[in-house]
């Protein structure tokens, strides 16, 4: 079920959304609990987990020192010993101090071991720019845990899909993070009051078209679907697709898409050298070279850290009308 | 006393002693500041006197005023403010000069004020301008001035004290080349929930073994953002982490800017001399919320713990005592606070009237410009 398919309903914000994704996957298994820096007492910075400490108490909420490595190790240790630990990393920039921990021990642990070791770990971690905070409080370092074999990852960037990707995360036997965008905390969307998870692996076709596809992922897939509806007014059709996995990702989407409408534009926020677009671009060049009419676009941070000035950031973060841009550029009509 | 007992707090600078009388004078740091001949004895002169006076009223009227700023829209993103805190910036870096390092935190307008920063570069950073410290690249939580050997405000908890480490080792190696037998020492202040942290134990082990001039300073205000610390480590001092380490562990009151100039005093001394690391714990509290003035309203702390503290303000508390000593009246006192905010006014106009940053120059100051596409 995708949002568009959502009965229409239950309006929730993202952060509550959060909360009761949360809640849901607490209430459904006696093995899984949340531990994480002020996640209990005064649930998240972010207020993402305000009342699950009262509901499960402290034995299942637990705020944990300032320790990232810790609280990774902790899920690793927890998870390969019969718990299902959901934790959370504040700001996905914080991720630098429990590297090790992620990209040594929680990916690589079941095959190191021959398949012996289950690790039923959920990270939620909030990402993006927009609200200046600056170098070390704004980055989107999905690239890094995609770039490492054994972790799943999803970037969910509606109300609907954030509760999902956090029921689906805590269910899955396997190390999942759940990479979640700070600048739509406040964005209300439809979601059902029950627990439901999405399909691992599968993208979403936030809207059809024929005559480019946009591969959008995170907060960009709402400057996606605007930058569509302004060529829309120009009288382009564009197909916005966001993979919302980026691993395992859903390469046939993205492919079946481009071989209709000839032209692909990737867009995220992170910088583009390197980024997750560079190999979804490098999908499409591989398997659709031949459908395509014009080289494949891409749209995404320039390769600096983020500015803390406003003037800054605003240029720095991809927006609708760069998006537009680039695709003109692509169809030869800009 | 609140829920934070002081009992430990009696066998303060545990360290006391005279160090022997050593002929470096610190380089005053604020145009404004007097010569403060600290490390000669543990009594502090008058100069010292006003000069952690100048320092800590000049942070204060600094934060309040950025604090505003930030509830008012102004100043854009989060401000992690000192107030409360001032007596421990001020206490360290009266014994510092340009050529000694510091590292700093998320909390770090109070140690840059401290260490002669500017107001009107400052402002002007917090605004985003192309004026401020940083060019209006970093803000608050980056606000540097490395020229003075303030090597940053950090985003990221106990980033500090490992850089710190390195310019310690830098300042040994440098006074090894250069013959000199005093060297200049590195000070990283950090929280006590940055202890939690390993990258504050690696830093301090190295330290350790290398005895390199570097003084850690906690100040230990009782929160690590909204846990209390009982909740987060199982110690009540921090400064009982050192014995870990093989260094001496010193605790004083961090409401008392004598008492921390009296115990960094003497670690600083030590450090320069040859003698290796100490960790100085100060006993401190923030009189204002996590982030801003009035923070996100959570009720983490009691009303009453926060009476008890904003009754030992360190600024009165230092005030009283120079008017008792004969050292300045109230009308002196009073012409201090009157100049400091006369600066601050003239800093905010300067701030806000200063230029953008233009946003073709997002890219200068990459190291590694030829990726940029
Ligand atoms: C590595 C890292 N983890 C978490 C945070 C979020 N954070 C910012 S300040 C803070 C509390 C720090 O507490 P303490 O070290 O006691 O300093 P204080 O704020 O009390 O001055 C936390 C958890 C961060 N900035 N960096
Ligand atoms: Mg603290």
């Amino acid at each position: 079920m995708t949002a568009a398919e959502a009965p229409a309903g239950r309006q929730l914000v993202y952060t509550l959304a959060i909360t009761e994704g949360v809640r849901q996957a607490l209430q459904e298994d006696p093995l899984a609990f949340m531990a994480g820096e002020d996640v209990a007492g005064a649930g998240s910075v972010f207020g993402i987990y305000r009342g699950l400490l009262d509901e499960f108490g402290p034995d299942r909420v637990i705020d944990t020192p300032i320790s990232e490595s810790g609280i990774i190790g902790l899920a690793v240790g927890a998870g390969a010993t019969g718990l299902k630990p959901i934790v959370d990393i504040m700001f996905m920039d914080f991720i630098g101090e429990c590297m090790d921990e992620i990209v040594n021990q929680l990916a690589k642990m079941r095959y190191m071991f021959g398949g012996k070791a289950t690790l039923p770990v959920t990270v939620l971690t909030m990402s993006g720019a927009g609200m200046n905070l600056a170098a070390q409080h704004s980055q989107s370092l999905e690239a890094w845990l995609c770039h490492t074999p054994g972790l799943k990852v999803v970037m969910p960037a509606t109300a609907y899909d954030v509760k999902g990707a956090i029921i689906t995360a805590a269910r899955e036997p396997n190390p999942v993070f759940v990479v979640m965008c700070k600048g739509l905390m406040a964005l209300p969307g439809e979601v059902p009051e029950e627990p439901y998870t999405l399909p691992i692996g599968k993208a979403n076709v936030l809207r059809e078209g024929d005559s480019l596809t946009i591969v959008a992922h995170g907060r960009m897939i709402h400057e996606a679907t605007k930058a569509a509806d302004i060529l829309e007014g120009e009288g382009v059709s564009a197909e916005v697709i966001d993979p919302l996995w980026l691993q395992p990702l859903d390469t046939e989407t993205i492919i079946n898409s481009v071989s209709k409408t000839h032209n692909a534009l990737v867009v995220h926020e992170a910088v583009r050298f390197g980024g997750v677009g560079a190999e979804i671009a490098a999908q499409i060049a591989e398997l659709a070279f031949d459908y395509l009419d014009a080289p494949v676009g891409r749209v995404a941070a320039p390769f600096s850290p983020v500015p803390f000035s406003p003037v800054l950031e605003q240029t720095y973060v991809p927006n609708a009308e760069r998006i537009a841009a680039e695709a003109r550029q692509i169809l030869g009509t800009g | 006393m609140g829920r934070r007992a002081f009992v430990q707090w009696e066998r303060s600078c545990t360290m006391r002693g005279r160090s022997d009388a050593r002929d470096g004078v610190p380089i005053p740091l604020c145009a404004e500041a007097a010569v403060a001949n600290s490390s000669q004895a543990m009594e502090p002169s008058e100069e010292v006197l006003k000069d952690l006076h100048l320092r800590m009223v000049r942070i204060r009227h600094f934060e309040e005023e950025a604090g505003k700023l930030m509830e008012q829209g102004k100043s854009p993103g989060a401000l992690h403010l000192y107030i409360g805190e001032e007596a421990v910036a001020s206490g360290v870096m009266v014994h510092l000069s340009d050529q000694d390092q510091i590292t700093s935190t998320h909390r770090g307008h109070g140690h840059l004020v401290a260490k002669g920063g500017e107001f009107k570069k400052m402002y002007a950073e917090l605004y985003g301008r192309e004026t401020g410290y940083n060019k209006g690249r970093g803000g608050s939580m980056h606000i540097s001035n490395v020229d003075a050997g303030m090597l940053g405000a950090n985003g990221i908890v106990a980033a500090g004290p490992p850089i710190a480490v390195g310019a310690a080792f830098s300042n040994k190696y440098l006074a090894r080349v250069e013959g000199r037998d005093r060297m200049n020492v590195a000070v990283p202040f950090f929280g006590d929930g940055a202890t939690n942290e390993g990258a504050f134990h690696e830093a301090a082990n190295m330290a350790a073994i290398w005895k390199l001039p570097v003084v850690f300073v906690c100040e230990n205000n009782g929160y690590g953002e909204f846990t209390p610390q009982a909740e987060h480590q199982a110690i009540s001092d921090v400064a009982d982490r050192a014995a870990g380490y093989g260094m001496p562990g010193v605790i004083c009151d961090g409401m008392d800017a004598v008492a921390v100039w009296e115990a960094a005093g003497e670690a600083i001394e030590r450090a320069r001399t040859g003698g290796g690391p100490t960790l100085v714990e100060c006993k401190t509290y923030r009189f204002v919320d996590h982030v801003g003035l009035r923070g996100i309203g959570l009720h983490y702390r009691t009303d009453e713990e926060l009476e008890e503290w904003r009754a030992r303000d360190p600024i009165p508390q230092h005030e009283q005592r120079m008017i008792e000593m004969g050292v300045m009246t109230a009308e002196e006192i009073q012409a201090v606070h009157d100049a400091v905010m006369a600066d601050i006014t003239e800093s905010i106009e300067f701030a806000e009237n200063s230029p953008l940053p233009d946003p073709a120059d997002l890219l200068n100051d990459v190291y590694t410009p030829t990726a940029a596409s």
